[in-house]
């Protein structure tokens, strides 16, 4: 009997081991957020279709990730067979031969499907580098109650004009009720995001076609006063401070009537659980100063594969699947229309149980097709992106350039004072640049 | 002859060490309490104390979402790992620059001081060459090598300022008894020092748990330590403070702990030869 057992155990093991050898393990690097968090949820789904590949996640705060996966892709490190990027980092990265194009996706992929403006800002040279997870714009979420309080009415696709006046109707300072919230935060992702989208609505550009930086214009002097004027008027204390997730805290108490911010939040701000606001909550698209260019930019979380990994076949069958529209439903049947990745395919938005079921669907699509990466601005510019500028050195130029904009927020300089000083060091450092 | 003090006095002192230790604990007692509260209440402006409705949830969805024995088992290797290393390393080194100071003693131990000024960021890039090169990334034995290294100039200095103290007429009588120099080091040196060493690597414990930079930075998905587990709730789109907070308590609990049972020994060590 024993021998006989024993047989059985080894052979099960030798067969454990053959299995093991076999399968191949893909590490995955992402940012906390839900939908991420729900993929990893949902990642049995892809494993039992394909029991030769085995998921390792490492799940990083979005910064810190930036930084390791630039720092393991430039060395070559080989610690990551499927990365989250931005929408910033993937034609620079690309251009550097740092990703694997991703093509041969699959027969059923349909990459078509993928909404243009996404498919642009995430391809080089018309080649997909990235296949985005989910997508967004920004729009104004504003609170339905407050506006009717000022017997006003939000237009659809509101002008800049009429934002300063529902602002100045709605702000009751005693009441810790403040009309308007905006980005104040120093960074290139936080108060300039908002800020670009805001000089672009008012037809300025960071730089002309030969790459001279424009912040001396007179348009980014209207633009940059015109944000001032109304944080200062009808902003919360101590916006200086406030990026997403400050300005998402006070609007879920109720101490905002207007917020204009990432679509993301429109999930948040509705959902019940969280906010005090749910039930009063409305959408519209981001605003224009009639110039034909909307203030609403483009972003999307993507997946991508680094040119060093030695899985990339699995590593691109895992992105397939993640971002697929079989995953779309899959995630609806497990955990409602409502929680789907939006922005990414437009075959979502052509589903009338989505569109039902997500009150912000259809205003998110709006935003997103309103934004174009590749003609952001008014006039005509070298480069590509809508709240960024897809070189290199943007992310050191509007860093310091928040800082500036930031300051004046906080009231230590005159719009001027700032402009003129961020022209300074954008000139500076493109200078060293070489351009 | 010590000064009595007055009974007032006494009250003052008192008062002002309590004042003290709870502004220094403050932030961990907040991130305490908000990892009870809902996500709401977190937020909540003003914001609540000690009367809201106590949940437990943000807990069970930590350790459902994330594998908190693997990152936990990590950084008990990895801080008790590099403070023993650093330990075998560096006893021999201070008992040589304690008891046969040479010309550049002095000049050694400030040099060995000098590369903790040097931001760590500076170094990342080749560190991270070398191991790429020696196949250590994401290894805890490379994480452990690390935190010696960054560790070992304090687990110095520390050991040296403890032997100072100890008058080398003692060693020279355990010589004269015939003692070979590893007899000297172990029997008669170590346990003199012993409360010095004790404070030295719960110090390093310490220290090495809480290293957020190399960890952070040279691991992925089979070394991280604690520290990445912290990381991994922090979201810049998305108020999940409730769940960050129960996170980062369940990453401190093990170190607080022990410095709690140990403080006698920490204080003792800390302040030894403090009084000549």
């Amino acid at each position: 009997m024993y021998p006989k057992n024993a047989l059985r155990a080894a052979t099960a093991l030798a067969l454990l081991t053959a299995t093991g050898a076999m399968a191949e393990t893909i590490t995955i690097a992402t940012v906390n957020n839900g939908d991420m968090i729900r993929m990893q949820g949902l990642a049995e789904d892809f494993t039992s279709q394909n029991p030769d590949i085995q998921l390792e996640w490492v799940t990083l705060e979005e910064n810190v990730l930036r930084q390791r996966v630039t720092q393991d892709i430039a060395a070559n490190g080989g610690q990551f067979d499927v990365m989250t990027i931005g929408m910033y980092e993937t034609p620079i990265w690309a251009a550097q031969g740092w990703l694997e194009p991703l093509d041969n996706l699959g027969d059923d992929y349909d990459t078509d499907d993928i909404l243009p403006a996404m498919r642009a800002g995430l391809s080089y040279e018309d080649q997909l580098y990235a296949a985005p997870f989910y997508g967004e714009s920004s729009m104004v979420m504003y609170r339905t109650d407050l506006m009717e309080q000022a017997g006003l009415e939000m237009p659809e696709a509101p002008t800049w004009e009429f934002i300063a006046e529902a602002a100045e109707a709605m702000t009751d300072k005693d009441n810790e009720i403040y009309g308007v919230c905006l980005r104040g935060k120093a960074g290139w992702g936080e108060n300039m995001a908002f800020i670009t989208t805001v000089a672009n609505s008012f037809g300025a550009r960071w730089f002309n076609e030969d790459w001279e930086p424009q912040l001396d214009s007179p348009e980014w002097a209207e633009a940059v006063t015109f944000y001032n004027d109304l944080i200062q008027n009808y902003g919360p204390p101590g916006a200086s401070n406030n990026g997403f997730n400050e300005n998402l805290a006070l609007f879920q108490q109720g101490k905002c009537g207007m917020w204009i911010d990432a679509t993301v939040a429109a999930s948040f701000v509705t959902n019940p659980n969280d906010s005090t606001v749910a039930d009063s909550v409305g959408f519209a698209l981001a605003p224009d100063a009639g110039k034909g260019k909307r203030a609403n930019w483009l972003w999307a979380w993507a997946l991508a594969v680094p040119a060093g990994s030695d899985a990339t076949d699995a590593a691109k069958t895992f992105i397939a699947w993640a971002t697929s529209k079989d995953y779309l439903a899959l995630v609806a049947e497990n955990e409602g229309w409502a929680n789907v990745p939006p922005g990414s395919r437009t075959s979502l938005y052509e589903n009338e149980t989505y569109l039902e079921e997500a009150p912000f669907a259809q205003m998110t699509l709006d935003s997103i097709q309103a934004a174009d990466p590749n003609q952001p601005t008014v006039d005509p510019v070298p480069y590509v992106g809508v709240q960024y500028v897809a070189i290199p050195e943007w992310a050191g130029i509007g860093t310091s350039a928040g800082q500036e904009f930031s300051a004046m927020v906080a009231g230590q300089q005159t719009p001027e004072e700032a402009l003129s000083k961020a022209q300074a060091l954008v000139a500076d450092e493109m200078e060293a640049a070489g351009y | 002859m010590a000064r009595a003090a007055s009974p007032r006095r006494k009250a003052i002192t008192t008062l002002a060490a309590w004042s003290v230790g709870l502004l220094i604990f403050f932030p961990i007692l907040w991130t305490m309490l908000t990892s009870f509260k809902t996500e709401a209440t977190a937020i909540a402006d003003p914001p609540v104390f000690l009367f809201f409705d106590w949940t437990l949830e943000n807990y069970s969805v930590v350790q459902e979402r994330s594998d908190y024995m693997r990152f936990l088992w990590n950084s008990i290797i990895i801080a008790g790992g590099s403070t023993i290393l650093g330990i075998i390393v560096a006893v021999p080194a201070a008992w040589a620059m304690a008891f046969v100071p040479g010309r550049r003693t002095k000049d050694i131990l400030l040099w060995m001081l000098s590369t903790k000024m040097l931001p760590a960021v500076g170094v990342l890039y080749p560190m991270y060459l070398i191991f790429i090169q020696m196949g250590l990334l994401d290894t805890r034995i490379g994480l452990t090598i690390v935190l010696m290294l960054v560790n070992l100039p304090i687990i110095v200095w520390m050991l040296y300022t403890y032997f100072k103290e100890i008058p080398g007429e003692i060693l020279e009588a355990a010589r004269m008894d015939g003692a070979t120099l590893k007899e000297e080091i172990l029997y008669v040196l170590t346990p003199m020092a012993i409360p010095g060493i004790a404070s030295t690597l719960l110090l390093n414990v310490i220290l090495a748990w809480n290293e957020a930079f190399w960890t952070l930075n040279l691991t992925a998905a089979k070394a991280a330590p604690l520290t990445a587990f912290i990381a991994s709730y922090s979201s810049p789109e998305g108020l999940f403070y409730a769940k960050l907070s129960a996170a980062s308590t369940m990453a401190i609990a093990p170190i607080l702990i022990l410095g709690w049972f140990s403080q006698k020994q920490l204080v003792r060590g800390l302040t030894f030869g403090a009084v000549k």
